[in-house]
């Protein structure tokens, strides 16, 4: 056949426009990643959103398999690493579901405190990467970025007081958790959600007061309430399309029944509505690490303390699903143990993974500014989605 | 010195004086913004950082200059040379003090702002010589935002003209001995404003850059360049942004005019100048970008014909005081 007879294949649209195929990503400064989106564009209108992940896949699943109880949960938190407590909390919950075993009431109310301040620390991150995605590094949204970092730093100083180190922490343990507070602790805490709470002030003034973020962020990528409950995205994306599920408040785990907190909702299912569950998410969460703050009992942080080898915690045989709120949904990990010291096999349910797959069905129609203001407030993390 | 030697050595000295200043301007701007972010900014090269825009600009020299396979070699490396000859020409009739520079036209302003439109040129060329997806797409944007935008900048740096009744630049300063224009009752302000923002649009800084855009399009129109070829589109777009301070401080604030001795007025101009720069230059630190056709809607619809009719009210206002007093 000649060259000649293969013409390049130009799809045409209604009007006769020509189309264009632009691949944003892997390697993409919005792509909060490794993420690939292939984007149908006709002019600057994206009209089909092929969505390519996997490029971060670290056989999670098998990791778990050939690493014992003790050891796995500080590989756990590398799944979804800007929110590491969460997938470590869900792993050890799922291990002691199944060997029913007893957590003491201060393991409880730490896992508690250490969650709510990461989820904290998980949002800051998504409120600058966010405005970065929406303003550009070089322009109003950088500026905005270091303020959370800045933020932010202030509780990975907290958990590196508490547990040495500032990403990846290991915190969770079969049983409780690993180190109680350290001397001073609670009063450093008490002052950083003070701080915290002045800051979320000072960004809302910020962000509702500018009308070029108001115009970026309302009515855009709008998830209506049948789309999420269909699609099965989970957290802040479905509170913000107007469903009250919040696990902490449907399914409550740990020592969440103990404390007063308020699940927000939001109807209109935008960008700014999911912005607006986040910002009242900051206010509840700092609100729940007083309370832990202001009632934690005395007593052991763990029912088998004292572990000498990493061999040592044996779970009976058995299978369990344990799910936790993370900062961006349902965190699950579903664990089948054979009575030996590793699990026989674990497989996560990531929130980003499955928040993920909304987007092919919110992104046509919109601009392609608009494309990296979406991915921002679905706030993936690739990690969790490629595991 | 003969007389036929002045017009080479006028340019000359001009040149090399804005480079070097845009050269430190970027320093202005990484410090200042540095400062509104809580951060600290260059600091290593030199005291405070002063010497950083040097290294900066031997960096560039020495990177390698790539070209890619599938680029339109000649449109690709013409590109900066044809975006930043015209970013340096709107230097040559900005006078800097009575009497000195290159060229005081009696059109001058007429000049400045056709030669600053053409920037365009090289921005589409260098968007569609890359032959590159996102290059294509900034400049199919540049083109849609620069030609919007220039008609309420041109509007709006027109009403001084209208105020002072010439189109000389160095008139319209010298009309502002007694009243800067941008303190004219209601139609300075008006003005002023209406110059900032479009300034700020036309020269594609925060929140109107979607060309560059680099959350969604990388770097734009230069996502191929590298080296000195992309220190030349660099270099074009602060020379042109620098040009644009100086005409708003010599239309609205009273170029050369200050207290002291008259060899200070350079220096008062040039801090005008960097006044002006740094307003455009908070406004790009502070605001997340706004989506392209938000950005014409804008222009449109709100920026295009407030410019016309606060053009339109200024002529009455003129004829209207030039009867009273005859």
């Amino acid at each position: 056949m000649s060259p000649a007879a293969t013409p390049a294949r130009v799809e045409l649209d209604y009007a006769g426009s020509e189309r264009l195929t632009m691949n944003m990503g892997p390697q993409h400064p919005s792509a909060h990643g490794v993420f690939r989106a292939v984007l149908t564009l006709e002019g600057e209108t994206v009209i089909d959103v092929e969505a390519v992940i996997g490029y971060l896949h670290r056989c999670h699943e098998k990791l778990a398999e050939t690493l014992t109880y003790a050891q796995y949960p500080s590989i756990a938190s590398k799944t979804d690493y800007v929110a590491a407590m969460t997938s470590e909390f869900a792993y050890v919950r799922a291990a002691e579901t199944i060997g029913k075993i007893e957590v003491p009431k201060r393991a409880e109310y730490l896992r508690v405190l250490v969650s709510e301040l990461q989820r904290v620390a998980s949002h800051l991150l998504w409120l600058g990467t966010w405005c970065m995605d929406m303003g550009g590094a070089l322009g109003g949204g950088a500026t905005i970025f270091l303020y959370t970092i800045r933020e932010r730093e202030l509780i990975l100083d907290l958990f590196e007081s508490l547990v040495g180190a500032r990403l990846l922490y290991g915190f969770f343990q079969v049983g409780g958790v690993r180190y109680d507070l350290p001397d001073g602790w609670a009063t450093a805490c008490r002052e950083t959600v003070d701080v915290l709470e002045g800051r979320i002030s000072e960004y809302e003034r910020m962000l509702e007061d500018n009308p070029f973020f108001m115009a970026r962020a309302e009515g855009v990528g709008v998830i209506s309430r049948e789309l999420a409950e269909e699609v099965g995205i989970s957290g802040p994306l479905l509170r913000g399309s107007g469903v009250a599920y919040d696990l902490r408040r449907a399914d409550p785990y740990s020592a969440y029944a103990d404390f007063d907190f308020r699940v927000p909702v939001e109807s209109s299912g935008d960008c700014l509505a999911r912005y607006r569950v986040r910002m009242v998410e900051f206010r509840e969460s700092l609100k729940i690490v007083r309370q832990v703050l202001d009632t934690l009992p005395e007593g052991p942080v763990s029912s088998r303390p004292g572990l000498k080898s990493v061999a040592q915690t044996r779970i009976p045989q058995g299978e369990a699903y344990a799910r936790i709120e993370g900062p961006r949904g349902e965190v699950g990990c579903y664990l089948i143990a054979d009575g030996k010291a590793k699990p026989y096999r674990m497989k996560w349910r990531g929130a980003s993974f499955s928040n993920l797959a909304v987007l092919p069905h919110i992104i046509p129609g919109h601009k392609v500014s608009d494309v990296v203001a979406i991915m921002g407030s679905v706030d993936p993390v690739f990690g969790e989605v490629d595991r | 010195m003969p007389e036929w030697l002045l017009p080479v050595i006028a340019p000359f000295i001009v040149l090399n004086a804005i480079i070097g200043i845009v050269t430190y301007v970027t320093l202005l701007e990484r410090k200042f913004a540095a400062r509104m972010q809580s951060r600290i900014g260059p600091y290593r090269v030199g005291p405070h950082g002063l010497l950083q825009p040097i290294a900066d600009a031997v960096k560039l020299m020495m990177k390698e200059d790539i070209v890619p396979d599938a680029a339109d070699r000649p449109v690709y490396n013409l590109a900066p040379i044809v975006f930043l000859a015209p970013c340096m020409f709107i230097f040559a009739t900005i006078p800097f003090a009575p009497g000195l520079g290159v060229a005081d036209l009696n059109i001058g302003i007429l000049f400045f702002l056709a030669i600053s439109a053409m920037e365009i040129v090289g921005l589409f060329m260098a968007g569609w010589g890359s032959n590159n997806k996102y290059a294509l797409l900034s400049a199919m944007r540049a083109v849609n935002q620069v030609i919007s935008y220039d008609l309420p900048f041109i509007f709006s740096a027109l009403t001084p003209v209208l105020l002072a009744g010439s189109l000389r630049l160095s008139d319209i300063a010298a009309a502002q001995d007694g009243l800067w224009f941008v303190f004219y009752p209601v139609i300075g302000q008006l003005a002023f404003i209406f110059f900032i923002v479009s300034t700020v649009a036309a020269e594609n800084r925060a929140p109107f850059d979607i060309l560059e855009a680099e959350s969604e399009l990388v770097a734009g129109f230069r996502v191929e360049y590298s080296g000195m070829k992309f220190a030349l589109i660099q270099l074009g777009e602060y020379a042109h942004i620098l040009g644009a301070s100086f005409l708003g401080a010599l239309l609205f604030l009273g170029a050369w005019s200050g207290p002291g001795p008259e060899w200070l007025g350079p220096a008062w101009f040039l801090l005008k100048a960097m006044f002006i720069f740094l307003l455009v230059t908070w406004v790009r630190w502070s605001f997340v970008r706004i989506r392209v056709d938000q950005i014409l809607a804008l222009s449109w619809k709100a920026l295009l014909p407030m410019t016309l009719l606060l053009l339109i009210a200024t002529a009455f206002v003129v004829v209207w005081r030039h009867s009273g007093v005859a």
